[in-house]
């Protein structure tokens, strides 16, 4: 009879531990659009989402955060560009050129890529990037192709490691068929075996983007983080993530219910993105 | 083409790894040089630019979120894996909880933990707010590796518990979580990173002082958190690099560890 | 020696959600004797076997009917104590399955599960359960050895051992040799020759001649009924079944 009670408390406690994880998200999801919501209602959705000034300290204020869905669009746009085919080619080469020698060694450092903390690549930016995009581009250093950049390089651990596993996923079968009708190596790699695994490297593509978004401490030491309407590639700007971040330490009554309704923004965009996410990976295990 | 797509491929990696060995040798070559011994006096002064306290409040937060999150973590892995049945829908929406919280970006976090545990909570800026704060950031992590850890345990080892007339809890905490052990410590280890590293989550929870905490209820800086607030005011540059020395120094460990015991972890489920 | 019925399997049916898997099996089973259960693979016999010491209840959607008494008493009535019947019906397992441990710690997990903490009698038990194992002058040497680093006919008899040291009144064994190689099958089935004398032994194997050898009751098994059951003797001479004996001289399906 004690035993069933202590097995039965155990698993009581178990299943609390398990609804933790529900409740958190729940309790997020309260707060930020409780937070937010009510502020956007008020200043229009409209005016919110596609106005084109934010100047919390204007008489009246405005708070138009089109220009920060911009620039969050535009720089994580750019580490797509920039990261997905690096990334793709180094899982390619990961899973396919490498012999086991080297991938042994190799392996770890994409671990340990992802491990880097966003600091330290955005300090690196700051100190190498910045000053070589100046000298290229000049200005300040700070813009568009310069967060684009960071993240570019902040996305290859996510693409490297998820694309590489679904490249080896693909049964071997597929690519010996390829290689018996004639194909090369290379050949049956790309013709064949990278297609099968079309969805888990658009899974991680996805996940990349979802990073790039929320990314935000480094951007903000690199991007200039000007809140205007992003005017070139070399003119800096401002992401959602770091309009948060900027004005967050001394925003008070609309200016704050503002941010925090930017947040609920990216909340969204996030919680669409982990939705597709969740989506394709579900329709790749069927 | 098929030259072609082979040293495409090839560069591409040599552009990834070089990349990866160009940020850790800059910050090396540039840090190490700057690991003076003042940067490791006691108090943090404008003169001195102490890393110190930065460097106690990281273990403070590291220690006291493991604290919080891992037997939560670990408890959600037992119930997913040893308790629910298939099928379950309960247990599919925590699935999609803990994916969906793994997606969340850190700065989503930080507010979250403003609004709720520094505000509403009434927290203040403190250590206790940071610590509840990342400790859902790392529950996903710990939840993954442990169910990851739990399902490779071979269930003839629980049968054989069984048989011997041990109930689920005896068996749970004697055979399955000792086999289960090093997949779910790799999965801790790779959450110290996570905490070692995070700034956005931490910014308006815990806070920017510079002492170390006194308290439960005392705000304070991570090594991380001090690395940007340096890096913004663009005057230490050089105790930036030495901060990043350091950040990089527990990374380098961190991983390590994970994959030494990732390693072992393989070896011993390949004991037939 | 009296044949006294240990367990009684009284109009059993068991399903696995919709699907019977078995139909209607009476039984008695014989203290201190060795059963051999045979059949074709999928005929129900290794879900016989572990309905006896209630393994089956960890599969979902399982459904029992009918009675199964040990010592005159129903395992399957409401407040029984499954892990009481499961240290008293002890079971060795088709593949040999150690904990990852020592092999002194493997024989001790089951007398600690049971409030054992005495080191001295703790060290007893293992030597005693070692040698009833006929294992002990092999590994006497290296209790402290990982119990996975030894070979899979000593895993096995450490398996036995284990399922020993808890002192059991019944030893199910689900087709304790197919895994093992003809030696280590040999010493084993010696082992359970000798077990008889103090244990009741029941058998799950796919393999007739070790059905033979060893037992001395034979039951038949196919598609979940039980066709026939007697002496092993008679089982194997004379079966009073058509399809017995089409199975036991090969010329089944």
């Amino acid at each position: 009879m004690k035993n069933k009670f202590i097995e039965n408390f155990a698993k009581g406690v178990f299943l609390t531990s398990a609804i933790m994880s529900i409740i958190a998200i729940l309790l997020m999801c309260v707060f930020i659009f409780a937070g937010g919501i009510p502020f956007i209602k008020e200043y229009g959705f409209k005016n919110f989402l596609l106005g084109t000034e934010w100047k919390p300290s204007d008489y009246p204020p405005s708070f138009g955060i089109l220009p920060m869905i911009l620039g969050s669009v535009y720089v994580t746009l750019g580490a797509i560009i920039i990261g997905v085919p690096i990334g793709l080619l180094t899982a390619i080469y990961l899973a396919k050129f490498s012999d086991k020698k080297i991938y042994r060694f190799l392996k770890p450092g994409i671990n340990l890529m992802a491990g880097i903390p966003s600091i330290v690549y955005g300090f690196f930016a700051l100190v190498v990037i910045v000053p070589f995009i100046r000298d290229m581009f000049g200005g300040t250093g700070m813009n568009i192709i310069t967060a684009s950049l960071l993240l570019g390089i902040m996305i290859l651990p996510t693409v490297i490691s998820m694309s590489e596993a679904a490249i080896r996923a693909v049964p071997n079968s597929y690519y010996e068929g390829s290689i018996a009708l004639g194909a090369t190596h290379e050949k049956a790699i790309f013709s064949v075996v990278v297609p099968a695994a079309k969805s888990g490297i658009i899974s991680s593509i996805i996940l990349a983007i979802g990073r790039a978004i929320g990314e935000t401490m480094a951007v903000i030491l690199v991007a200039g983080n000007q809140a205007r309407m992003p005017a070139g590639l070399t003119k800096g700007v401002r992401t959602l993530t770091t309009n948060i971040v900027i004005e967050m330490a001394y925003a008070a009554e609309q200016h704050r219910e503002a941010l925090i309704a930017t947040a609920a923004v990216l909340f969204i965009f996030i919680l669409i993105i982990n939705g597709v996410f969740l989506v394709v990976k579900r329709r790749a295990n069927n | 083409m098929s030259k072609f797509l082979r040293y495409a491929v090839k560069f591409a990696a040599f552009i990834t790894f070089g990349m990866l060995f160009f940020i850790i040798a800059y910050i090396l070559v540039r840090g190490i040089p700057n690991l003076r011994p003042e940067l490791f006096q006691l108090e943090y002064t404008t003169e001195n630019v102490s890393l110190f306290p930065a460097m106690v409040t990281t273990l403070m937060l590291v220690f006291l979120t493991l604290l919080v999150a891992t037997p939560i973590g670990i408890f959600t892995g037992f119930y997913l894996v040893e308790y629910a049945k298939k099928g379950n829908r309960l247990v599919e929406v925590i699935r999609i909880a803990t994916e969906t919280l793994s997606g969340i970006p850190s700065i989503v976090y930080g507010l979250f933990g403003m609004l709720f545990f520094v505000i509403y909570l009434n927290f203040q800026y403190s250590l206790l707010a940071g610590t509840l704060t990342v400790g859902i950031m790392v529950l996903p992590l710990i939840i993954r590796a442990t169910e990851e850890a739990l399902l490779a345990v071979d269930n003839s080892l629980r049968e054989g518990s069984y048989a011997l007339g041990a109930g689920k809890l005896y068996t749970i905490f004697k055979i399955v979580l000792p086999a289960a052990m090093p997949g779910i410590l790799s999965g801790v280890i790779l959450s110290i990173g996570r905490i070692v590293g995070e700034t956005a989550a931490l910014m308006f929870t815990l806070g920017t002082a510079t002492k170390i905490p006194e308290g439960l209820f005392s705000s304070g800086r991570t090594l991380a958190l001090h690395m940007y607030v340096l890096s913004t005011e663009g005057m230490h540059v050089n105790e930036s690099y030495a901060t990043g020395v350091i950040l990089l120094a527990v990374v380098l460990i961190i991983n390590y560890i994970s994959t030494k015991l990732s390693n072992k972890l393989a070896k011993g489920n390949g004991n037939d | 020696m009296t044949n006294k019925d240990k367990i009684i399997i009284r109009n059993m049916n068991l399903y696995y959600g919709d699907f019977k898997a078995l139909n209607n099996i009476n039984m008695n089973i014989k203290e201190k004797k060795i059963t051999a259960i045979i059949g074709p693979s999928g005929c129900g016999k290794s879900t016989l076997l572990k309905s006896l010491n209630r393994m089956n209840d960890l599969i979902e959607g399982l459904k029992i009917e009918g009675e199964i008494l040990l010592d005159g008493e129903n395992i399957y009535k409401e407040d029984f104590d499954v892990n009481l019947l499961r240290k008293r019906v002890g079971m060795v397992f088709q593949r040999p399955n150690p904990f990852p441990m020592s092999i002194y710690d493997n024989i001790a997990y089951g007398p600690r599960l049971h409030g054992i903490r005495d080191k001295k009698k703790l060290d007893e038990i293992v030597e005693r359960s070692l040698r009833l194992a006929a294992i002990w002058d092999e590994v006497k040497d290296n209790l402290k050895k990982n119990a996975l680093r030894i070979s899979g006919g000593q895993q096995q008899r450490i398996c036995i051992a284990r399922a020993l040291a808890i002192e059991p009144e019944v030893l199910l064994m689900d087709e304790p040799t197919s895994a093992l190689d003809p030696i280590s099958t040999a010493k084993i089935e010696e082992l359970i020759q000798e077990l008889k004398k103090n244990y009741t032994i029941v058998i799950v194997t796919h393999n007739m001649q070790q059905a033979a050898r060893v037992s001395d009751y034979t039951a038949f098994m196919l598609r979940g009924e039980l066709v026939e059951y007697g002496e092993t003797e008679q089982i194997f001479s004379v079966p009073k079944d058509q399809r017995t004996e089409d199975y036991i001289t090969g010329r089944f399906g």
